[in-house]
């Protein structure tokens, strides 16, 4: 038994140079797990608005409601912008694997015109909704709507200015271990953004303009 | 320029709080020219502040939560003062305003400021040994979520002197929390200090899942992790799981507040009872994020001076894990009384009835651990022995007021507020004292002294007992909660009781206090030379005490839960290895302080309307995130020879030790006290 343990010993010993590498820094999987949990806690902040909204849907205190004021065709241009940005987003993540610099950095700008676009077309609806007199403070419905829909639109503008970050990072120190690990985390974070959309086009949308 | 914040902020009239404010600039103004003295700054900020050492950011919490807890237990003896004061025609000494805020403060703090950062430390100090890794799996997200919770704690107490704190008690509930019926700051601060440390609480829930699942030592299955680490595991779990549930409702009560929506407003279709039901659907998983860790705590303790190991492992860890997903299914027990129908009810309350049986578990392994065991009556054993009489009363009240029906006729009485301090003080306070006189030694390479250790116990002890059965029955008799006076003078004399209690448990925390001085005082003849003060049976007391900066020169081997203790028996713990590698390591950084630092801005230029300052506080929190990603110096590798001259110096220690001892592997000499 004592050999045994001390024959233990040393082959901890032994995995440390390479092995003890795998339990430190810079190791991808640990960061792509940490992400995962991070956005199912993300998931978790959305799944409260959307119960909120749920509750608060028809409570529209005589004010505004879904089916008056969502214009579809407007919404699905938008819903098209940001499903065509997880596209370019998968090409600049194809490109990464293949190891082209170059392509990485203009699909994200390509991706990040796509995500501007989107959330361009976001803050004019809230606007003419505001002008409108269907501003977040008339009723119940209209704030949940506005936080709901805000707090995606907020998380694809961190997204934008992140997306700028990794153009950067991408030109400066090129594809190395940490801007590759880097831009899978914002990977995942593009298309889960897109995954919530498609939850309040859903519900949001289609449902109350039904 | 200053927003809402003008001189008139700052409470000149009422004396309590201006004394308040006096002491603490003094105590402030002192700490700093001592330190300024002892020309401590630059040792402060390289070996602390900027610290990502696991070990340090632990003792950091811990420090700073046992600061906090005398400005809460401060909180404390002001109300029972007020309430054994102010019966039929006297008014006590503080009016109802001030009054509510202390009541307020007092819960805000000691479970956000206090107990949170109580088990948060202790995470952080002892996890990492125990499952054999060198730090954390992100060194520099547990630096900013240190420095994002004092953050939060800076807002709390600057509330103290610059404006008011919130007066709605400690959840505030809606409307009473609304912009209509608490339109000064109060609100605002418990807005953002919650927000600030919630989000580092958020951040060290995801590290220490990533650290646990990811970082074990080779051989180290889940099943074979010591049950700290796993009640570690779960209670982290559960924070990742209801912490964003927290932060959603508390902005949405901002919303209302500031941008004049109505989610929880009386008007325009929103809806109070549903903050009341996000905000538990976060505050009932919470209790278990705090009682979880000290369990897993008691279960250590237990099984090192019972000389055994811990029965029923396995039912331990399934025990811990169902109450970890039953905690998620209960939180209506919180509002019975709010008329969700006899069905809703009947459910919660059978939920939370059956959430009672693995706790029954643990308490059963806890009692068949120590029987037959050689049991010592170490302070933390003394802890842990208090908890197990002391929990099983606060769980049978809970139980009690499971049934709805019951609970109609209890709920919102002074019988509630013993129950839940019965649990948390019985079960939280107690466990983080024990844990701490158990751990103390890994972290600073002395043990805590005995006598006052025990002389803290029993006030503590006594001292709770006295202060809340009274309450108990105070309940019982009609008394409701948060009274600032009360007309019925049969009353009276239980108040004054419970006042004895606390002044009892108040002398508990100054023997603490003086626990700490003597062992400083003495921390030669207290010195821990083996590493193992206790005959521990887990990892962490393989190595020295205190810890050398990398945890482990090699990572240990594991092949069974207790690998430390087999190793004991079979004559193997202490063999020296024959060469060292190189360690990799994280450098320190100060973008956690700068973070924290912009954070409290923010906060505090939130609360007070000030815009640009919010702008500067939130740019400069992004600005310094994404600088660090540009930082790509951020570790560097220990050399091996200075592992080897590290670890030469601690086998010499050791050997030295074990000479003087008669038997080098069983329980060393210990001062006996009787």
């Amino acid at each position: 038994m004592s050999s045994t343990a001390l024959s233990a010993h040393h082959g901890a010993l032994d995995g440390v140079s390479h092995g003890g590498d795998a339990h430190h820094h810079d190791d991808g999987s640990k960061t792509l797990l940490g992400f995962w949990i991070y956005l199912m806690s993300d998931c978790l902040i959305f799944s409260g608005l959307f119960a909120t909204f749920a509750v608060l849907a028809n409570a529209t205190a005589g004010g505004p409601t879904g089916k008056e004021l969502f214009e579809l065709p407007y919404v699905l241009g938008e819903t098209m912008l940001l499903l065509v940005s997880s596209v370019t987003f998968g090409m600049a993540m194809l490109n990464m694997h293949a190891g082209h610099r170059g392509k990485v950095i203009a699909w994200l700008a390509v991706t990040f015109l796509f995500g501007a676009g989107f959330i361009g077309m976001e803050v004019y609806e809230f606007a003419h909704l505001v002008h409108e007199g269907a501003g977040p403070s008339h009723s119940a419905f209209l704030s949940s709507y506005f936080t709901l829909v805000g707090t995606h639109g907020l998380h694809v503008t961190c997204g934008l200015i992140w997306l700028v970050v990794m153009m950067d990072q991408m030109r400066r120190f090129g594809l190395t271990d940490a801007t590759r690990r880097r831009l899978s985390c914002l990977s995942l974070f593009w298309h889960f953004l897109d995954i919530v959309w498609i939850c309040v086009f859903t519900f949001v949308y289609l449902r109350g303009a039904i | 320029m200053f927003g809402k914040l003008t001189l008139d902020a700052i409470p000149y009239h009422e004396p309590i709080v201006m004394g308040t404010l006096a002491a603490v600039l003094l105590g402030g103004l002192a700490t700093l020219i001592i330190v300024t003295r002892m020309r401590a700054w630059g040792y402060l900020w390289s070996e602390w502040f900027t610290s990502v050492d696991h070990k340090k950011i632990g003792v950091m919490y811990i420090i700073v939560a046992l600061v906090m807890l005398l400005r809460g237990f401060a909180d404390a003896i002001m109300m029972r003062l007020q309430q054994a004061m102010a019966s039929a025609d006297s008014a006590g000494y503080l009016p109802p305003h001030h009054y509510d805020q202390v009541f307020t403060a007092h819960g805000v703090i000691m479970i956000f400021f206090v107990a949170m950062p109580l088990i948060t430390g202790l995470m952080n100090l002892v996890v990492p040994l125990q499952i054999g890794a060198r730090d954390v799996a992100y060194p520099f997200l547990n630096s900013l979520s240190f420095w994002l919770f004092v953050s939060g704690i800076v807002l709390v107490m600057v509330s103290l002197f610059i404006g008011d704190f919130a007066a709605t008690g400690w959840l505030a509930y809606p409307p009473l929390s609304g912009l209509e019926y608490s339109p000064t700051v109060g609100v605002d601060y418990y807005i953002w200090a919650l927000q600030l440390s919630g989000l580092g609480t958020t951040l060290s829930g995801i590290n220490f899942i990533v650290t646990i699942m990811k970082m074990r030592t080779p051989g180290m299955t889940l099943m074979k992790m010591p049950v700290f680490s796993w009640t570690a595991l779960i209670t982290n779990i559960l924070i990742v799981a209801a912490f964003p549930v927290l932060t959603v409702t508390l902005a949405l009560l901002t919303a209302d507040r500031y941008l004049d929506m109505h989610f929880f407003t009386n008007t325009l279709g929103g809806n109070p009872m549903m903050y009341v039901n996000l905000i538990w659907i976060w505050g009932h998983p919470e209790v278990y994020i705090l009682v979880l860790p000290c369990f897993g705590a008691y279960s250590e303790i237990v099984a090192t001076f019972s000389k055994k190991p811990l029965f029923g492992y396995t039912s331990m860890v399934y025990a811990t894990a169902a109450i970890g997903v039953l905690s998620f299914l209960v939180w209506l027990h919180h509002f019975f009384t709010m008329g969700s129908g006899a069905n809703v009810n009947a459910f919660f309350g059978i939920m939370t009835m059956i959430i009672s049986v693995p706790t029954g578990v643990k308490l059963f392994n806890w009692l068949f651990t120590m029987y037959r065991g050689r049991v010592e009556m170490s302070v933390p054993m003394l802890w842990t022995i208090g908890f197990m009489i002391t929990f099983v009363v606060g769980g049978v009240t809970g139980v009690l007021m499971a049934v709805p029906a019951a609970d109609f006729v209890l709920h919102n009485s002074l019988f509630l507020i013993a129950h839940f301090h019965n649990v948390i003080i019985g079960g939280v306070v107690f466990g983080c004292m024990a844990a701490i006189n158990y751990w103390f030694p890994k972290a600073f390479g002395f043990r805590l002294n005995e006598r006052w250790g025990k002389a803290s116990f029993w006030c503590w002890l006594v001292g709770f007992y006295l202060a809340f059965i009274p309450l108990y029955i105070l309940g019982l008799k009609g008394m409701t909660r948060r009274m600032n006076h009360y007309a019925n003078p049969e009353w009276q004399p239980y108040l004054v009781v419970a006042l004895v209690g606390a002044v009892v448990i108040a002398m508990g925390i100054f023997f603490t206090v003086l626990q700490f001085y003597v062992s400083v005082r003495d921390r030669k003849k207290l010195t821990d030379p083996s590493g193992d003060p206790w005959g521990g049976r887990t990892l962490e007391w393989s190595i020295s005490s205190p810890a050398p900066f990398y945890n482990f020169a090699l990572l240990p081997q594991v092949r069974e839960l207790d690998q430390f203790w087999e190793d004991k028996q079979n004559g193997v713990a202490y063999v020296q290895p024959a060469k060292y590698e190189d360690i990799h390591m994280p450098r320190n950084t100060g973008v956690g302080v700068v973070m924290g630092a912009f954070g409290a801005a923010l906060g505090f230029a939130l609360v007070w309307h000030i815009w640009w300052l919010a702008g500067v506080g939130l740019l400069g929190m992004i600005g310094a995130f994404i600088a660090r990603a540009y930082d790509r110096d951020v570790d560097y590798w220990v050399p091996a020879a200075e592992v080897e001259r590290i670890e030469r110096s601690r086998h010499a220690q050791l050997q030295q030790f074990q000479t003087t001892q008669v038997a080098p592997v069983a329980a060393p000499s210990r001062q006996k006290v009787a």
